[in-house]
């Protein structure tokens, strides 16, 4: 006999949107079920690249950027860890004067938000990164930015919400959601058998097959972001790096590794799995040791890769289903999420409690396709409803 | 016409030296890549420099296997693609990433034959990590190699056969032999009577190394209990259990292991299914009688498949180049096939007798302290896996990895896995197969950063 879990909110995907999502949840006094098909914060939150950036996200992000970079300095009283959270700053670099036009840019663009960016010039650069190569035009830094470690994070928020009084059921694939009358109703691939008021999707690279069931689909597609780690080395990096145009970013990390990402793995005979391939992880190599000097002589020790899903416009889904009350969506933060996940988190308690949230979130709404499917012209969309958020 | 046909052989030892000149034989022109600046592989490992020691000071008793071997190595080096000092560091597909004296290029084979060897078996006691403390394979290539002992008073701990051959060969090569502490106990040993039938030579082989040990006036114990190794800075003693009671033994170096471990990392890449060995207490490569694994072209042979020893190698070696011909359309001699097959299965027979006679210490890892290390690469201890078993409710190995960084250093767990496994599994209570095994990632081994890349497309 099949037991029936009745909870207020059932999220599907225990990944950091999820297990923060659960985390506040609790934390107001509804009863939650969290459900990964593996483990919590295996997949895209686990090991990602582990920036925590707010610079370089497209405007209509950074309320929701903003939201979630009040949380990281409290990551050890929200979850008992701190998550090897570094407020080092992010310097994205400028290799061509064309890029460094391109920062400036930004920087206007998001000047009433907050981020407090400093462009600095390449001879200010060579004084103060004189472990960054010298050819290097110019750099932008947002001293708030930083990084942490994914591994123990995501994992951490599930225990953290668990220890709240949460229901995790790891290993345990969603097959079936229905709608009915009072409440969903979930069935999985363990027989475990659950009945909410509320669903969230927060299946992040396999949130997809959810929406279309419920007449939702998404242009939704899988990317392999996909780094190498150094061996320990004496700590020079004192800034988690980018670079404008991408290819190439990195951080060090306290232990004395520096990972390097900026290239594509690619996914193995089993698809939820993927490595890096041989010529993406040499090509971030060689990268790596001509932009910082340092790294020379040093070895890569290991490389890694992830499953991520990935939207069309790079912005996320995040909001209520267009098609079915109660039913929240938020996935699809393409190769960005990290940062804002716990924000995430907290917004979509705030829509379970509320019906709605004080952080702007209009721009990634689910039927943004569907409205360009019928017409509208391409990228104009999201446009006037930042402006409007942004009131 | 064999143009098609392109096959890769990784290792050159005895199974990767075996299988090369089959092929050969067959008309093709195999690449062997191997690790090592000469061939033989681990057992039969060349110095480095010529001296004056000869095939039998350096092999002993398996001096005549040793040499046949190398000249049959160097008969076929002009007919086949030798690139020695290289490193395998990827496979994906039908293609294998390579590194050379700091290039890498693209190989593309249309066949590959993993020979890929095992290194020692360790487990984690206090002051496994005192300089001055080797594995018995690596006290072994020391002497063969380069011609040095690790110590000038040597002991020698742990279980399997290469614990007294390697510490005879000491003897033989004039080191101070302090002890042989065998984990295992006496009686254990009689299991090896049961092998006389199918493997006689091996069997008095053993007896004989024992034999000349105590003779020389080695001490010899059973039934040991590894409690620590005292020093600092260096290795200045040794204190076991036997019996109840505690014994101390003054030394400068150890050399310990118990048995091999397969080296299964590029079996792993190149996509092949693992299933669980009870007698190696690990994960292996999933291959029939003849090599071939459940990737089609890829085959396996030698200790790399689960361990066999050198003898099985040869034979596996040749085995799995058939099995390539024959799967290539090639005619091959089935009489041999047969005699191949029927000489492996004696061989596997008697290996179960071995690990009757040579033991694990399966009590070893649920009795070491909390505050060992386990991961020396990352400097994780014993407590931390153990905390996370109980605390994170992990139950596998890559999610114990994940939260606790064991097997994420320099050696990728081919140095902690196994006993990453055993306490685990002994953390919980459940069997060695339920905790899995690490996924493989490349790189196999460190690469440099500034490496080359060679032969690339534009």
């Amino acid at each position: 006999m099949s037991r029936i879990l009745r909870k207020d909110v059932a999220i599907i995907g225990g990944g950091l949107v999820g297990s923060s999502a659960a985390l506040a949840l609790r934390r107001m006094g509804l009863s939650v079920v969290l459900l990964d098909k593996g483990y919590c914060g295996a997949q895209a939150s686990g090991v990602n690249y582990g920036g925590v950036r707010r610079q370089g996200r497209p405007p209509e992000q950074i309320p929701l950027s903003q939201r979630a970079h009040a949380i990281w300095p409290r990551l050890k009283e929200l979850i008992g860890i701190d998550g090897e959270f570094v407020r080092s700053g992010h310097l994205k670099l400028a290799r061509t004067e064309a890029e460094m036009a391109s920062l400036e840019n930004y920087a206007a663009r998001v000047a009433e938000l907050g981020l407090d960016l400093e462009l600095i010039g390449h001879n200010q650069l060579r004084e103060r990164f004189p472990w960054i190569a010298g050819n290097i035009v110019g750099a932008s830094l947002c001293s708030g930015d930083g990084h942490a470690n994914p591994r123990l994070v995501s994992a951490t928020f599930a225990l953290a919400a668990r220890l709240a009084g949460a229901e995790v059921l790891e290993h345990t694939p969603v097959s079936h959601v229905e709608k009915l009358a009072e409440g969903f109703h979930l069935s999985t691939e363990t027989g475990a058998e659950i009945k909410a008021r509320f669903v969230i999707n927060s299946a992040g690279a396999w949130a997809g097959a959810f929406a279309k069931a419920f007449g939702e689909p998404v242009p939704l597609t899988r990317i392999y972001p996909s780094m190498i780690v150094t061996e320990p080395l004496d700590v020079f990096m004192t800034v988690n790096i980018g670079a404008e145009g991408g290819g190439i970013y990195a951080r060090q990390v306290e232990r004395g590794n520096c990972i390097v990402g900026g290239m594509r793995g690619e996914p193995t005979t089993d698809p939820d799995y993927s490595r890096p391939t041989g010529t993406g992880a040499v090509t971030i190599m060689n990268r790596a040791a001509s932009m910082f000097p340092a790294l020379r002589s040093a070895y890569a020790i290991r490389f890694w890769s992830g499953t991520e899903g990935e939207m069309a416009d790079r912005n996320p889904v995040i909001g209520f289903s267009r098609t079915t009350p109660n039913l929240i969506h938020a996935f699809g933060f393409s190769g960005a999420g990290f940062q804002i996940a716990p924000g995430v988190g907290e917004v979509l308690a705030e829509l379970v409690r509320d019906g709605e949230t004080s952080t702007p979130i209009d721009a990634f709404s689910i039927d943004r396709f569907t409205r360009m499917d019928q017409g509208s012209p391409a990228g104009s969309v999201p446009e006037p409803q930042t402006r409007e958020a942004l009131k | 016409m064999s143009d098609a046909i392109r096959p890769l052989i990784v290792g050159a030892g005895p199974a990767g030296i075996r299988a090369a000149q089959t092929l050969l034989g067959a008309g093709l022109r195999p690449v062997v890549v191997d690790e090592a600046a000469s061939g033989g592989g681990q057992i039969y490992r060349q110095r480095l420099v010529p001296d004056e020691r000869t095939p039998r000071d350096l092999y002993g008793s398996e001096a005549g296997k040793a040499t046949a071997l190398h000249e049959a190595f160097v008969r076929i080096r002009d007919r086949i693609d030798y690139l020695p000092q290289a490193l395998v560091w990827n496979v994906r597909n039908k293609t294998a990433d390579v590194a050379v004296d700091g290039r890498t290029r693209r190989l593309d084979f249309s066949h590959l034959i993993l020979a890929t060897g095992a290194t020692d078996r360790v487990l984690p006691f206090r002051g496994w990590t005192t300089p001055g403390v080797f594995t018995l394979g690596g006290a072994q290539i020391a002497l063969k190699s380069q011609g040095c002992a690790i110590g000038e008073q040597v002991v020698f701990l742990g279980s399997g056969p290469l614990l007294y051959l390697v510490a005879w060969q000491y003897m033989k090569a004039g080191a101070r032999v302090a002890a042989v502490l065998d984990t295992a106990p006496f009686s254990a040993k009689l299991h090896l009577l049961r092998g006389l039938p199918f493997q006689p030579g091996v069997v008095f082989r053993g007896m004989r190394y024992v034999a000349e040990l105590m003779a020389r006036g080695v001490p010899v114990h059973f039934g040991v209990e590894p409690d620590r190794i005292e020093g600092t800075t260096q290795v200045e003693g040794i204190v076991w259990r036997e019996r109840g009671k505690e014994h101390r033994l003054a030394c400068d170096a150890v050399g310990y292991g118990f048995a091999l471990r397969s080296e299964t990392q590029l079996a792993d890449l190149a996509g092949c299914r693992f299933v669980f060995d009870e007698r190696d207490r690990a994960w292996r490569p999933e291959r029939d009688l003849a090599g071939r694994t459940s990737v089609a072209d890829v085959y396996i042979a030698g200790d790399g498949a689960g361990i066999a020893g050198a003898d099985a190698a040869e034979l596996a070696g040749e085995r799995a180049g058939l099995a390539l011909l024959e799967d290539a359309g090639r005619s091959v001699d089935h009489a041999r096939i047969a005699v191949l097959e029927r000489k492996l299965a004696a061989i596997h027979r008697f290996r179960d007798i071995l690990e009757a006679a040579f033991p694990f210490p399966e009590a070893l890892a649920s009795r070491v302290d909390d505050d060992v290390l386990l991961c020396r690469c990352e400097e994780i201890s014993v407590g931390e896996a153990r905390a996370a078993a109980r605390s994170q409710g992990v139950h596998e190995l890559n999610r114990l990895k994940a939260l606790t960084r064991i097997g994420m250093g320099r050696c990728q767990g081919r140095m902690c896995a196994s006993a990453a496994t055993e306490i685990l599994a002994a953390a919980h209570g459940k069997p060695l197969e339920s905790v899995g095994r690490l996924r493989a990632q490349p790189p196999v081994k460190p690469l440099p950063l500034e490496v080359m890349t060679d032969g690339e497309a534009a």
